[in-house]
């Protein structure tokens, strides 16, 4: 008997777990801890944020899931990693510590044949000043914060429609954040709802964020092919924001959060203040903060983390300047170098590199997007970690054989500019591959082919059927596997 | 709403006309453009 352990139970994790499940047999055990009761549909939580839907449609209860589909689930979050145990036993283990109310604090010892961290990121709001729900600004990163943020734009709402004008900040809270993806769909939407409660002329709406410029997303950006010209999305972007009468500030490093007011750098150094009635401001990203010990106790978490809590994992992660990264950099399996029995997936595991040209203010303050890696490569990579370790298990592979670099993977990617079945939009997009590759494809970095973008309803409808496509699948309900990832 | 004012960041992108708007919420097109999206990323998912 085998038991592969996996920490986390978001979009990699889960899909690690149900295809794992899947391919070993009954006499091997999958377990799945989770610091969270429920599993939630991160993407669709932008649209729990303009109230459009409530919490429990973006989650279900993870127990019940597990309880049918023969995985072990603990309640609880992973503490240290021990990859050769410890002075009374080999046996590698994860030290868990329960968040389930009735063990709420009890610790336990999990032992495990291979390790798959899907942990996701810690959402480092005290990276900036005054940054976060628990202080001056909103959050849709979560489903409640998500929830908490509905009701604050209600309130801003209620004000315009009093005759009030309101200003709105949206964007990212960091020189280093990532997912401008899910703060540019919030922006959208809210602008969609205030057109939609007709009190769109009471609000002025402000777009912030660390890409160098609209459109970059943290990949750079893309060339599509339209009209007849190769354009770099940077056009269209400016288009839509143009369309939508949203300002937008680019290049910028919040620095500080207060009541009513945020203060940023820009790359040029300068220091700028904005008032406003409304900030969501996504937070960058950090691990989970694992630690990892050898035999003796000693703390090797550098050996297996990344100083920003990420794993490491088989990407070249030497440092070199921006001009010499080749797509070869980026992890094909997701293996620990240091030891062969861990993988990582998701935003768990430590990029080599940016995707965006790193960029740096006079006053040596980064602002530059990292590197995404959520959603649909997120989903990918943990099916084939979970190949894999499956293959190795039941003894028909010796190695990881399945690959799924970010240099050979392409992805779609919806993202919603307004919620309604027949007036909203979306913005509907597909690359190949995710990280450029200047070297096959001089001057776009992607394949034209497969890269493409355009707006309208259908994307909506693309978006709406995806959310109960993805809760269905994570449900294990029958036939979940036709779902792709 | 016009937001364009002249040599502010709005004055110099590209903004869709009236029938290119008309196109993004008409149903029959939209229609249309949903099967041919779902092509699109069904083939994006046979090359994984």
């Amino acid at each position: 008997m085998a038991r592969l352990l996996i920490l986390g139970a978001g979009i990699a994790g889960q899909t690690a777990a149900l295809h794992a499940r899947n391919k070993l047999s009954s006499n091997h055990e999958v377990v799945v801890v989770s610091p969270n009761s429920k599993w939630n549909w991160i993407p669709s939580n932008i649209w729990v944020g303009t109230g459009y839907m409530k919490p429990e449609q973006v989650t279900f209860s993870l127990a019940p899931v597990y309880a049918k589909s023969n995985i072990i689930f603990h309640q609880a979050k992973a503490v240290s990693v021990h990859p050769a145990g410890d002075s009374k036993s080999s046996l590698s283990f994860v030290t868990i510590e329960y968040t389930l109310p009735e063990k709420l604090g009890q610790t336990e010892k999990i032992t495990y044949d291979y390790l798959i961290n899907a942990t996701g990121p810690k959402l480092n709001f005290d990276a900036t000043v005054g940054l976060g729900p628990d202080k001056n600004s909103l959050s849709v990163c979560t489903f409640t914060h998500a929830h908490d943020t509905s009701k604050a734009l209600a309130g801003v709402i209620a004000k315009m429609k009093k005759g009030e004008r309101q200003t709105l900040l949206i964007g990212t809270g960091h020189g280093n954040c990532t997912c401008q993806g899910a703060a540019f769909e919030y922006l959208f939407n809210v602008e969609f709802e205030l057109r939609r409660q007709n009190v769109r002329d009471k609000a002025k709406i402000i777009w912030i964020s660390n890409e160098f410029e609209l459109g970059d997303f943290g990949i750079g950006g893309m060339f599509l092919k339209r009209g007849g010209y190769v354009t770099h999305s940077r056009i269209f972007t400016e288009s839509l924001y143009t369309e939508r009468g949203i300002e937008w500030i680019t290049q910028a490093h919040v620095k500080e959060v207060l009541p009513g007011k945020t203060i940023y750098e820009n790359l040029d150094g300068e220091e700028e203040t904005i008032t406003h009635d409304f900030a969501m401001l996504l937070p960058p990203f950090s691990g989970v903060g694992l630690k990892a010990y050898n035999k003796n106790s000693e703390d090797i978490t550098s050996q297996l983390f990344a100083p920003n809590g990420f794993m490491l994992v088989d990407g070249d992660y030497a440092k070199k300047p921006y001009e010499e990264w080749i797509p070869g950099d980026w992890p094909k399996t997701y293996q620990s170098p240091k030891y062969k029995n861990i993988f990582a997936a998701g935003i768990a595991f430590a990029p080599p590199h940016a995707i965006s040209k790193p960029m740096t203010n006079p006053n040596g303050i980064p602002i530059f997007p990292t590197p995404p890696r959520t959603g649909m490569p997120s989903g990918v990579m943990a099916r084939q970690i979970a190949f894999n370790i499956a293959d190795m298990i039941e003894g028909r592979e010796a190695e990881p054989k399945r690959k799924a670099s970010m240099a050979n993977m392409g992805a779609a990617c919806i993202a919603s500019a307004g919620a309604n079945f027949l007036k909203g939009t979306a913005v509907s997009m597909t690359m190949y591959p995710i990280i450029p590759d200047f070297k096959k494809y001089p001057d776009t970095g992607r394949d034209l082919n497969y890269t493409s973008g355009e707006i309208g309803l259908a994307g909506h409808w693309i978006k709406h059927f995806l959310h109960y496509a993805f809760l269905y699948k994570a449900k294990a309900n029958p036939f979940w596997r036709i779902v792709p990832e | 709403m016009s937001v364009r004012k002249p040599f502010e960041q709005s004055y110099y992108p590209p903004v869709p006309t009236k029938l290119t708007k008309l196109f993004r919420t008409n149903l029959v097109w939209q229609f249309f453009r949903f099967l041919v999206l779902n092509i699109r990323m069904l083939r994006m998912i046979r090359k994984h």
